[in-house]
This record gives structure tokens, sequence and C-alpha cells, in this order.
């Protein structure tokens, strides 16, 4: 076991966990910030994206020996009332079935926005790579476009 | 209220309510003192377990049934909120825990729980409003036929007198409950037949403890299981020795055929299943998918002892008439894959088990793990979360009953989860199987239909009065079941998923061979049916009619596409739901474009249509998701797709841009609708790659046989031999 200091959601957290323990499991079983999910475990479903600094990240992949001091954001840590645009494109197109995939739907389309404000329909194909068992898609591809139109991409 | 600012034992308090699913006004209840929220629900008015209004008005509604995504968390309690008459933007819903006596059936599964809650939760909310107008009336002293009621206050039009429901909640709690309510009239709905939304999006998209995965309890031990690597194993002995070396394990247990390490993290358990050294045995055959084709294979050649249906004379009518089409097909084993992976909680100590976690059957949870441990069923609580999905999976009990076991046998509470790989190899799959279809054609029309199917694990594997059933003089359905210690269950739209695909791409094949519109082909069969009926038919004609033609209208069937887009239909009818459903596809550089998807659906009422609308939506891409790319093949009992790398998933890119749906109006009471959208939409886009490609989809997923994208002339119209799919 090792300690680690980490900065999620702009906290200061220090864990002891084995060395490859991927940052889900820090995230989910250390912190209780379990908004972050478990899908697959492989990088395939993005359930457990996070951002990391800005960038979309699979955390179920990536050991906390990794992260050092880069700035890790979840879901509970994008906004303080859950009224970030991204959030709130979600909750008007009513986007959510089962729900377990949409932190992580979310935490992808805010990577997208912040690094393009308003995406094309093929933006969104290219950058919205995570699985929705329930079938979705169609609603995020709608809520994305809203969340442009609220400058989703602003923190 | 921030999590920080709670103290843990109230953080677990707390959660432990939001798990069980409090959503609207949860803050409310929350921000009370300890107690506080408690005392507030026992001295509420109460007239029946669904429903309760406090002295300050406060509405709670109980959402009975298990919220596996279908929606009914939101739908269920819209019903209740109806006839009650209150703002639905002030109402408190909880997820009821297992209370069979309060409750009746809480089930997610064959589509039931809409059709089955209707009536009664409509009753339910009806009988509080009509206690509360009585107590107005008393207060007053009016008759009770001039007071009204609107969002939560009881009116007195003539004197403008008001007043609210909690206001009225102790005098209406003392009045004698009436045994007859009048319910609203349909032109009257405020809520049912709306646009309400998931009434968990807040918590869902602000990441808070709301599905079984997230239970967290003092002294909870994170569980991982090591279990037979294929079907056919049995555990023979372990050595655990590395295993208890790795930080943080704590227990290793042993049960029957699976073993459990028991460590202080998700990811300690894991490394600790992962070191572990067992030794297993062949116990029974160790199937392969090369095997169950060979025997279906036999089997759809030879008649089922009694046939499932059996109309006119199919032997002569095929041998007698000089057109006839044969066709086989053939489906995968699938596995369920819900996004949140198999878990459960449970803590069994002193002969009592406290158990909460994903189920679609709470009360077969409840016997099944009373039966396990030997203890009275009144001795078990089963708590049911918000769920990452279901699609049947959830139906059988086996998450619950290990997580018991392992907790009662290592004397501790304990969260059980299972990984990605270990659902694939553990599923109870949707069977695989062969379908041989054998039509007869005569003075343009069909007049004679032989199926028979073969499936693993299949008792029926036909739906055997469904159409074209009813629409042909000769008409028999035959159906073999292979036996496999490959372990099977229903898998959402069970039977119907497959049939749907089969009859219906061999429905196009008939209509290309007759050079009839696939959708007046239908139409005709359908009146067909209507004035001279074969038999005794499962479904209603002018239901059926009803969303074909509607799908017509929507997809513009008879106007022109776009060059290079081609059209697809299927229709098919399940769990009394009418769906039909239109794909325009293109090839575009040799990929797959699916433009557009339509679905026109006669479910009865809809309850919410927002939710109704993401329910197809839905189920159209599941359906489409799994013909295209899913399939699970056994090499000598070893699930040989074990992630999502290899057992793909549609993405975005290949979602539909325009994914239309529309429900044919009417007040009849609801039918199904968890499921029935999902069984037409393989054969609309299958048969719309046949018109673009000539080449007909005969075997699933149609993504191991990229043939069909080469560029090819499309289909004419006519009778032609093409290489089998």
């Amino acid at each position: 076991m090792a300690s680690y200091t980490l900065n999620v959601n702009n906290k200061k957290y220090t864990v002891h966990v084995l060395p490859d323990t991927p940052l889900l499991w820090v995230l989910r079983d250390e912190l209780n910030l379990v908004g972050t999910k478990f899908g697959c475990g492989i990088a395939q479903c993005g359930a457990c994206t996070v951002l990391f600094n800005d960038n979309p990240m699979r955390s179920c992949s990536f050991p906390v020996s990794g992260v050092g001091t880069n700035k890790v954001t979840t879901i509970e840590g994008l906004s303080e009332e859950g009224d970030h645009p991204v959030q709130q494109a979600w909750e008007e197109a009513d986007v959510a079935q089962c729900g377990y995939c949409q932190a992580g739907q979310v935490m992808t389309a805010v990577a997208l926005l912040k690094k393009n404000p308003s995406p094309t329909d093929a933006d969104i194909d290219k950058a919205m790579t995570n699985i929705c068992r329930c079938g979705t898609y169609a609603r995020i591809r709608k809520a994305v476009h809203l969340a442009a139109t609220k400058k989703g991409g602003k923190p | 209220m921030s999590n920080a600012s709670l103290s843990r034992r109230h953080f677990l308090r707390v959660s432990t309510l939001a798990g069980g699913g409090m959503l609207l006004g949860f803050r409310l209840l929350a921000n009370a003192g300890d107690g506080e929220a408690a005392a507030m629900m026992e001295t509420a008015f109460a007239p029946n377990a669904y429903l309760s209004i406090d002295a300050s008005g406060l509405v709670t509604l109980v959402a009975p049934n298990p919220e596996i995504g279908q929606g009914v968390k939101t739908a269920i309690p819209m019903l209740l909120a109806e006839e009650l008459d209150i703002d639905w933007e002030k109402v408190v819903i909880t997820q009821a825990a297992l209370d069979a006596k309060a409750y009746g059936n809480q089930v997610a599964g064959g589509s039931g729980a809409i059709r089955s809650r209707f009536e009664p939760l409509r009753k339910a909310g009806a009988t509080a409003r009509a206690l509360l107008v009585a107590a107005a009336a008393q207060t007053w002293n009016v008759p009770v036929e001039e007071c009204t009621t609107e969002n939560g206050f009881v009116l007195h039009k003539a004197s403008g007198r008001k007043l609210g429901y909690g206001e009225l909640a102790s005098k209406a709690a003392a009045l004698p409950v009436p045994t007859e309510v009048k319910l609203k009239e349909p032109k009257d709905y405020k809520l049912i037949g709306k646009r309400i939304h998931n009434v968990d999006n807040k918590k869902i998209l602000t990441g808070k403890p709301l599905f079984g995965i997230d239970t967290r309890r003092e002294g909870m031990f994170y569980v991982m299981v090591a279990r037979p690597p294929a079907f056919g194993k049995k555990l023979v002995s372990f050595d655990d020795t590395d295993t208890r070396k790795i930080p943080g394990v704590k227990n290793v247990v042993r049960w029957n055929n699976i073993v459990a390490v028991l460590a202080t993290s998700t990811w300690n358990a894991k490394k600790g299943r992962d070191a572990l050294k067992l030794v297993w045995e062949d116990a029974g055959p160790l199937e392969s998918t090369a095997d169950h084709d060979a025997a279906f294979k036999k089997l759809i050649q030879e008649k089922s002892k009694e046939p499932g249906r059996n109309d006119g004379d199919v032997e002569a009518s095929l041998g007698s008439n000089k057109k006839i089409l044969e066709s086989v097909y053939q489906v995968p084993i699938l596995s369920h894959a819900p996004m949140e992976p198999i878990n459960f909680f449970a803590d069994v100590r002193d002969g009592k088990a406290d158990l909460y976690g994903p189920t679609q059957v709470p009360g077969r949870v409840r016997t099944d793990v009373a039966k396990a441990l030997g203890i009275p069923e009144e001795n078990i609580t089963v708590g049911i979360p918000r769920q990452g999905g279901g699609f049947g999976r959830k139906l059988m009990s086996d998450n619950a009953v290990e997580a018991a076991m392992i907790s009662s046998i290592a004397k501790a509470p304990i969260q059980m989860l299972w990984t990605r790989e270990d659902d694939m190899q553990g599923d109870f799959y949707r069977p695989n199987g062969m379908y041989r279809y054998k039509a007869a054609l005569s003075d343009n029309e069909l007049v004679a239909w032989h199926e028979t199917a073969a499936a693993l694990n299949s008792r029926r594997a036909n739906a055997p009065d469904n159409f074209p059933a009813g629409a042909v003089a000769n008409l028999r359905t035959d159906s073999h079941s292979l036996s496999s210690n490959i372990q099977t269950g229903p898998w959402r739209a069970p039977t119907h998923n497959v049939l749907a695909f089969t009859q219906e791409s061999f429905m196009d094949e008939i209509a290309h061979a007759l050079k009839k519109d696939p959708i007046a082909l239908r139409l005709d069969m359908l009146d067909k049916a209507k004035n001279q009926p074969v038999g005794k038919l499962a479904y209603n004609i002018d239901k059926f009619k009803s969303v074909i033609n509607l799908v017509a209208d929507m997809s513009n069937w008879n106007g022109k596409l776009q060059p290079g887009e081609f059209k697809g239909f299927a229709a098919y009818f399940s769990f009394n739901t009418y769906v039909a459903e239109v794909a325009v596809v293109a090839i575009e550089k040799g990929q797959l474009r699916i433009k557009r998807v339509y679905a026109a659906v006669n479910c009865g009422q809809v309850v919410n249509l927002s939710g109704a609308e993401n329910m197809v939506q839905g189920a159209m891409l599941d359906g489409l998701n799994h013909a295209w790319y899913s399939g699970i093949t056994f090499d000598k009992g070893v699930a040989m797709q074990k992630n999502f790398n290899t057992y793909k998933f549609m993405r975005m890119k290949d979602s539909p841009p325009v994914v239309e749906v529309k429900f044919v109006e009417t007040n009849e009471p609801p039918t199904g609708l968890g499921e029935p959208g999902l069984p037409p939409i393989a054969p609309a886009v299958c048969n719309a790659i046949f018109a673009a490609t000539g080449k007909r989809i005969r075997s699933l997923p149609f993504d191991q046989d990229k043939s069909w994208q080469t560029p090819a002339a499309p289909a004419k119209s006519g009778l032609k031999k093409e290489p089998r799919g």
C-alpha cells in the first residue's frame, strides 16, 4: 500500500491504497464519490469517465499512481447545485432511462464542449463514444446540442 | 445539503433513504432533523399504503415496482397524483421496499407494471381525494357535490372558500374509507398522457448514491467471487495462500462452486480473487456453439410431437404448389449485460437477513434466500434500489442468494460485485436457435406457412396464434428444445425478439416473391384474417392495422426516398401491444448507415409520454444494437466474448439521427410497453438492407458477415434465389 494525495473536485484527499488501484475504485471506495460508475473495467463503455484536467478520462483503467497533481473532476464536482449547463440540458431533454451511464455521458459531453463549444453531429459522433445500454443516444445528441446553446463548455 | 456536512452515521442513514428512492422533496425530508422525517410519515393521513399527506400538506407517493430504467418510478406515482389532484412539482416519491401485503406483485417483468397498476392506483388516489373532499364538506357544512379539488386544495367555489389537503389530513384520516369511487374521465387528465420527466433525473445527474452498487454500510466488506470458468465445470479445491497476502483481504470463504474474497476495497478483493489457485473438474458436457448448430440443423427437419398450431394441411399444400420458398434463420446467444454489473448487499446474522440490491423480482429473492439460508421469509427484508438496467437478467435471484450465503458463512455484511467478465460467463442467456420456414404461394397469395423452430432450453419457441396465423389457410408451427447446461433465461421480449426477426424477414421474402409492397401485403392479409379468419387469433386486426397505417404515414412509405436510401418494414404484436416500424438505410463508402427509424405504437392509454417515447426509442436501439453487433459463442463451455471489446455495442456514431415514435391515440387501458418496441426493428433494418444490397440477412448479428456491405445491384422485386446469409 502507498499514500497518494489527490486533487479531486478542487479538494485535497490523501489515500492509502495499492499503487495499481484504478482511480475509479479510489473515487468510489475511498472517497465515497459513487457517481462515477463501473461498467466494464477495460475503458470500453465510458461509465467511469471523469475529467483529467479538461480531458475525458476512463478512470477504470488509470492507476492512482499516475494521477499526481493533475486535477480530477467527477460528476459530483461539476457544479455546486447540479445546474451546470450540461446537467440542465440533460434534465431538459429528459435523457435518462436507467440512468447508470449518464454521469459518464455528461462528463464526456462537458469535455467535448470545453474543446468545441458548438459541435456538429459529426463532432458528437466522434467524441461521444460511451455506451448507453438503454439506447438514449437520440436524446443524448439533443442534450449536447442544447448544452451548446447554454455555453456548456464554460465551467 | 452536501454530504460533507453530514456526520458519517447521518450520511449512511440518508444514503439508505436516498438509495430507497427519495427524490422530489427529498431536501425537505433530508433537512428535517433526525427522526423528524420518520415522524412526518407516521403521523400523516395515509388511507392506503400508496400515499400519505402530512399536516404541512407534503404528499408522499409510493413507487411499488422495481425501477430498471422502464420509468415506472415516475409513471406509477403519476397515476396516484392524477386522481388525487395535487401539484406534481411538490410531491415526494419514495420507492417501496418489498412488502407483498401492502403492494401486491412488485415485479419488473412481462411489460406488466403499468398494466397491473393502472386501475388500482388511480382508485387509491381517488379514494384519498374523496376522503379529503368529505372532510372539507363536513368542515364547511356543504354537500360533497359542491366541492371540487385542484392542486392540493379542496374548493367550495360557491362561497369562495378553500382548504389545503394538509389542513384536512387529520379530519380525513378519521372518516370511513369509501368502497366505490369515481375515476376521472380521460378528457380531464392533467398528468396522464403528458410529458413528465424522470423523477430521479437530479440524483442521476449529480452522482448521488442511487443504485445497488452504490450501497455503503458500516463494517461492510467488498466481495469478489471466483466462479466456474466454464459451464460443466465444478470446483474441486482451492488454495488462498497468495490471496491472503494481499493487503486488505480479510477473509476467503467457499460456498458450493464459488470462492468469495472479502476485502476492504473492491480492487483489493479483485486482486485477491485473481490470486486464488483453483482446481476445477469436468462435471458435465462442455458444449460449443458448433455442437448446438449441428443439433439445430437436424431438429428443424423434424416435426415436434405436438404442433403449436395446425390449420388446414400444410404438407399437402407445400406438396401441390409450384412456388415454394424455404429459408433458414439463425440467432446467437445474447448476454443481457445491464450497464450496472451484477451486485447485491447482504447482511445475514442472528437468523435474519437484510438484503438490498438490483432485482426485478424482490419477492422471488426473499423466497429463494429463505430457502438457501433455511430461515423464515418473515426474517428477511429486501430493499429495492434504482437499477442500471434489467432486460430480464434480474428476473433471476442468483445474485441475492450468492450474496446472502457469503454473508452468512463469513458472518459479515458484504457487497458482492461481479466484473463484466463474470457477468458474460455467468449470465442466463437469451437462447440461440435456428428457424426453418417454408411457404407455398398460389394465385398471387400465401397459402401455406410452416415454421419449425429449434432453440436452447426452450419449451416453446413459437408464438403459434400470432400473425400470420389466421390469415393463412394452411399453417403449422413446430418447436424443439435443445437441452443444455448453458443456462438460459428471459431476455427483453423473450421468444418475440427472435420470432419478429425470423417471421418478418421471411414475410418480406414472400412480399418480394409475390411482387407486392410489404405493407400492402400485411394489410391484405389482415383483411383476409378479418373477413375469413382461419382458427383463433391472438391479436386484434383493427389495432394491428392502426399501427401499420400510422407508420406508413410517419415514414412517408409511399413517397420517394433520397437517392441511395432504401427502406424496410416490419410489424409485430407482443405483450398486448402493436408496433410497426420502418427503417431507412444507406450504404455509404461501404458502411451501413441507419438514417431514420420510425415506430408506430398502439399500447392503449400512454401514461407518461416522455417516458413512453424514451422507452420505445430505446427498445428500437436495443434491438438494432444486438441485431447488428452482439452475439456470444461458446467453446467447450466457455463464453468467447467476455467484455464490450468483443461483445460489441452500438455507439453514438451508429445511432440513427432520426428516431421517431408515435402512439395511436386511445383511452383504452394500457398494455405492455417495456418490451414491444424491440422485436420489429431487426427485421425492419434487415429488410431495408435487402432492398439496398439484394443480400438477405438470415443470421445475426449481421456485422459478422460484411459481404452485404459490398456494393451490389439493389434487389429487384420478384422471386430470386440468393445465397444464404
